[in-house]
């Protein structure tokens, strides 16, 4: 029979089902089909802290949100068009999220009583359809016994009904993958390396995969399918990456680029684990990595291999950097390079361990005693975490000192197609390691007058002119022998000092010494397209995607914003206080309830306006662009209306986002 | 047989020893005591234990034979931490209790380095317990230095993790309910591969044991009994006295039968009925035990049972009562070579230039081009 085809630009599709379910892997994999496919994508894995919850329940609910589009887009997209359902709880879950003529795809195999309880069903849902009170009344429902059909499909590898059962995510792949045009290659190449050992089970995967496809092909129950083009991207070679191994790539790469050994002290915690797993592959660059015995252990691991004269690196989360606190401390004194990496998580305390928060950034400006000045660089996106992670290493070589990286959860585990650099364009990172002494002694007149010859020092706290930065002399380098800790060092020569001018000195000297890093940073981009925007929004770090996408709603319906993004959030940029000065309201989004909003206001004594949300979920593009619409109302004293003309079913989706 | 040890000629059961990648001063170049002594006043209060320690260490190094500038000591915070500010090494003055930690970090990232930390009984055993036990495990090759005074003196006089029970001080003003940590016994239990005692003012016995840890391979955990004139003066007046110290130190001298008291009137035997050890007279008189029959000491001793029920028979309350020398001292793999093993032998896999091979991992995975 011969279908349909329509023409999409963009798809916002959303796989959910239990967490033993496999839906990460098929959210994954139909991402990987469609970055090789060409469209510009972004994804949103959302999955419980436990490992496995109870079965069938919406707590154990996982999912992964993949918005694909012909043309260039920034998030993972505000609400699905497409909801695959592999049980009752998935519905349930995640139908709240679903705007009205959304499609649903729902294997009906687990709409059993026990299954319906569980989920809090008191009728099937399924059973009511078209009734009065439907609660899926609205929505396009295909309503397919995938469980079942994939058992069939796999009857002949003669597994047990569990594991054959146990395909089904594959059997939803293949048919969506029919449905959006999606090419199999990878998909069935990946699935035959990841089971080549138990045949049986690779085959029935790859059964269930080809017969979902079929199914799309011949059943009437899918009338239509879908096309949307590739996107339109700069030339280049593109893979498709998460943040996490981005950033892991990013550190290795500063490691090659510095010509330093890395040594990695880490202990596992959520959403950080990935990168100390990653980097644990990658010992032929020289890294070496330590599973401490707990946080503090990992930071002060890397600030030995530092002392040592390797790239100290440390990687947690936000409860881990609360207990390295007095270590970066001692970083901070000791001026030594250190990079630490804060992948985000909803807190305070356990807080959300698997979804995504910015509220970490007073603590990485803040959470020290005494006057302990950090860096502070941010990615953007998932692929913005390789060149960050460089960025941070160029910092702490240059400047000998502990950088904090802000990453998220979002970026962490989210995914987009990266166009990979050219090792070429890496910027060069010298260690310019100490080797000789560095402060002449002149010699004292000798009692009887003659004069004794001057001698030569080493001084640990003799700093560069230009940086403020101290040598880096490593143990193993004759005559360069010094002691160095956590108590107040004296001026040049660095012996423990109690003096009180010294004192004064010497935190007003490290404080300039990380403001002179500004001098090495580039001028920011302003996006203002029209050059006559009254409102400025402001973000950092992973806001990047919902801003950028909240601002170009406003400016399609006709109005003007202008968007600056910091990447640097210690120091700020030499320019950042002139951009804020030219924009009449200044409006700041960001996932906690108002960081940069205060360091803004007390750093610029401008009047910040915060957009705030702590949902554990990425900023959603529609609101905001309400927020942004609101303030251009106010700032240019007219009327503003976002409202799309189109409505926003599958089929007519044509707004950009 | 007197109660004095010789311990310095323990052969070692390692095939590497400690310092065998550091290299090694040039020769026809001869250094003393004053080389590793450093321009900085030392500020430790009159009559502190921590001076003898310090001028035996600054008498030892010289005679490791390496080169000075390869040689690392790593403090945490406490009185004995000051104690890398007064060498003419390199050396780090870190935070309470993480001193291990860091010193894993160099070691690791540095097999040309001879790595040394010095702690006390509160770094070591309070704040940082939990890196001295993962240091032990992990077997990191290092020397540690735990100066144990059993009280807080850089606070200023509260007890300690190895206070005895019932000591009054100014946060235990009725005595203290604490139970105190026996070092020997934890470290043991950590799975140590090298663990000693020694005492501050024995500079002949603290030097051997010194050397012995040195050239350990592996991580050494030397307890040394340091006395605080200040707030815990006498402590450890019992192992001193020139009338008390026969019956209160238990020598421990590998291959030798354990034997003390004035004349060797003691020695120690199996006790059958508890599984550990006991002490009992010796001499050829009914009820005495003979010195054939006397527990020989074994530090090489895979199993470590026996160190540890040797360890028990340390008083715990005022010290009237010690074994003193080299309780153990096996081979095991250290962490800091297997992980170096590692790294060398992924790096011989993968030949090229570091830059080729960075493009080539970030270009691996499933990649499209765009013209």
């Amino acid at each position: 029979m011969s279908k349909q085809v329509k023409q999409l630009d963009r798809v916002i599709i959303r796989f959910a089902g239990d967490s033993g379910d496999g839906m990460q892997l098929t959210g994954d994999r139909f991402t990987q089909e469609s970055a090789v496919f060409g469209n510009d994508l972004v994804t949103l894995p959302n999955f419980p802290a436990e490992i496995r919850a109870p079965q069938g329940t919406i707590p154990g609910v996982s999912s992964f949100q993949v918005h694909f589009a012909d043309h260039d887009i920034l998030t993972a997209g505000d609400a699905p068009d497409v909801l695959v359902a592999m049980n009752p709880a998935a519905l349930k879950a995640n139908l709240g999220d679903l705007p009205k003529g959304a499609s649903i795809i729902v294997d009906t195999h687990d709409f059993t009583k026990r299954n319906l309880d569980k989920a809090g069903y008191n009728t099937n849902p399924l059973e009511t359809l078209g009734e009065v009170n439907d609660p899926l009344a609205g929505f396009a429902v295909h309503a397919v016994d995938l469980t079942g059909m994939t058992v069939e499909a796999v009857k002949e590898f003669g597994l047990s009904r569990k594991d054959a059962a146990r395909a089904k995510n594959m059997f939803a792949l293949g048919l969506l993958s029919w449905m959006y045009g999606r090419p199999t290659d990878g998909t069935e190449a990946f699935l035959a390396k990841r089971f080549a050992k138990v045949p049986d089970i690779r085959d029935a995967n790859l059964m269930a995969f080809k017969t979902g496809w079929n199914y799309g092909e011949t059943t009437e129950t899918f009338a239509v399918q879908y096309e949307i083009k590739p996107a339109t991207m700069a030339p280049g070679t593109y893979r498709n990456i998460t943040g996490n191994l981005a950033l892991a790539y990013g550190l290795i790469a500063g490691g090659v680029q510095s010509g330093l050994p890395i040594l990695l002290g880490s202990y596992p915690i959520t959403p950080a684990s990935d990168i100390l797993h990653e980097l644990s592959k990658h010992k032929s660059f020289g890294v070496t990595t330590l599973q401490a015995e707990d946080e503090i252990a990992g930071i002060g691991m890397a600030i030995g291999a530092s002392f040592g004269g390797a790239l100290g690196i440390t990687t947690t989360s936000g409860p881990g950097i609360a207990l390295k606190g007095e270590a970066i401390g001692l970083a901070v004194m000791t001026e030594l390079p250190l990079l630490v990496v804060n992948v985000q998580r909803g807190g305070p305390s356990t807080g959300l361990p698997t979804k995504t928060e910015q509220s970490d950034l007073l603590q990485a400006m803040y959470g020290r005693n005494g006057e302990a000045p950090v860096p502070i660089v941010a990615p953007q996106s998932p692929g913005d975490c390789f060149s960050a992670a460089v960025e941070a290493i160029r910092i702490a070589v240059t400047y000998r000192t502990p950088v904090m990286l802000l990453s998220d959860g979002y970026l962490a585990n989210g995914s987009e197609p990266w166009q990979i650099p050219d090792v070429a364009d890496l910027p060069v990172i010298d260690p310019a390691f100490a080797t000789e002494r560095n402060k002449t002694v002149p010699g004292k007149p000798a009692k009887d007058g003659t004069e004794t010859p001057d001698t030569t020092e080493f001084w640990p706290y003799l700093r560069d002119e230009e940086t403020l930065a101290r040598p880096w002399a490593i143990p193993g380098t004759p005559g360069l022998e010094h002691r160095i800790g956590g108590l107040e060092k004296g001026e040049g020569h660095g012996n423990i000092s109690y003096d009180p001018a010294n004192h004064d000195l010497m935190v007003r000297t490290r404080q300039a010494k990380i403001d002179r890093i500004a001098d090495s940073l580039p001028p920011l981009v302003v996006d203002d397209p029209s050059g006559e925007a009254k409102v400025l929004v402001i973000g950092w770090g992973s806001t990047y995607g919902p801003i950028g996408a909240g601002c170009r709603r406003v400016r399609k319906a006709g109005y003007r914003v202008a968007q600056v993004h910091l990447r640097h959030l210690n120091p700020f940029p030499h320019d950042l206080g002139d951009i804020l000065q030219r924009y009449d309201k200044v409006l700041v989004p960001e996932m906690n309830l108002g960081q940069l909003s205060l360091l803004l206001r007390g750093k610029y004594l401008v009047d910040a306006i915060g957009y705030n949300h702590v949902r554990g979920l990425p900023l959603k593009a529609a609101e905001l662009a309400e927020a942004i619409g609101h303030l251009v109302a106010e700032a240019e004293g007219i009327a503003v209306d976002l409202t799309p003309a189109a409505t926003t079913t599958v089929d007519t989706i044509t707004e950009e986002v | 047989m007197t109660a004095t040890p010789h311990i310095s000629d323990l052969p070692m059961p390692d095939l590497r020893t400690g310092v065998e990648l550091v290299p090694t001063r040039d020769e026809g170049v001869t250094e003393t005591g004053k080389d590793y002594t450093s321009d900085q006043e030392v500020r430790w209060c009159p009559g502190c234990g921590d001076y003898a320690v310090l001028k035996a260490v600054q008498g030892f190094l010289p005679d490791l034979g390496l080169r000075r500038e390869n040689i690392v000591f790593i403090s945490g915070i406490g009185c004995s931490s000051r104690f890398p500010y007064y060498l003419d090494t390199y050396g780090m003055h870190s935070i309470h209790g993480r001193a291990p930690s860091i010193a894993t970090g160099l070691a690791t990232a540095r097999e040309d380095l001879s790595v040394w930390v010095v702690t006390g009984d509160g770094d070591a055993l309070s704040i940082g317990g939990n890196h001295l036990i993962h240091a032990l495990r992990r077997n990191v090759n290092m020397t540690i230095l735990l100066f144990n005074n059993r009280i807080y003196g850089l606070t200023k006089g509260q007890y300690s993790p190895t206070s005895e029970a019932g000591k009054v001080t100014k946060s235990t003003p009725m005595g203290s309910v604490d139970h105190p940590f026996n070092p020997v016994s934890l470290a043991l239990g950590a799975e140590a591969t090298f663990v000693a005692r020694t005492i501050d003012s024995d500079r002949k016995h603290l030097t051997a044991v010194l050397s012995a840890a040195a050239a350990h391979r592996g991580t050494s955990l030397v307890e040394i009994y340091q006395n605080c004139p200040i707030f815990n003066d006498g402590a450890f007046d019992a192992i001193k006295g020139a009338d008390t110290k026969h019956d209160a130190i238990i020598p421990l001298v590998h291959g030798e039968p354990i034997r003390f008291g004035l004349e060797g009137s003691k020695g120690l035997v199996r006790d059958t009925e508890t599984g550990g050890v006991k002490i009992v007279p010796v001499g050829t008189e009914p009820g005495q035990v003979g010195e054939d029959a006397l527990l020989v000491h074994d530090a090489h001793q895979p199993d470590p049972s026996t160190a540890f029920a040797i360890s028990r028979l340390t008083e715990m309350g005022y010290l009237d009562q010690t074994p003193i020398g080299i309780f153990r001292q096996v081979a095991r793999p250290t962490y800091d070579d297997q992980s170096r093993a590692q790294i060398g032998s992924a790096q011989d896999a993968a030949p090229g230039e570091p830059t080729d091979r960075l493009a080539g991992l970030i270009n691996g995975g499933d990649t499209w081009t765009v013209v």
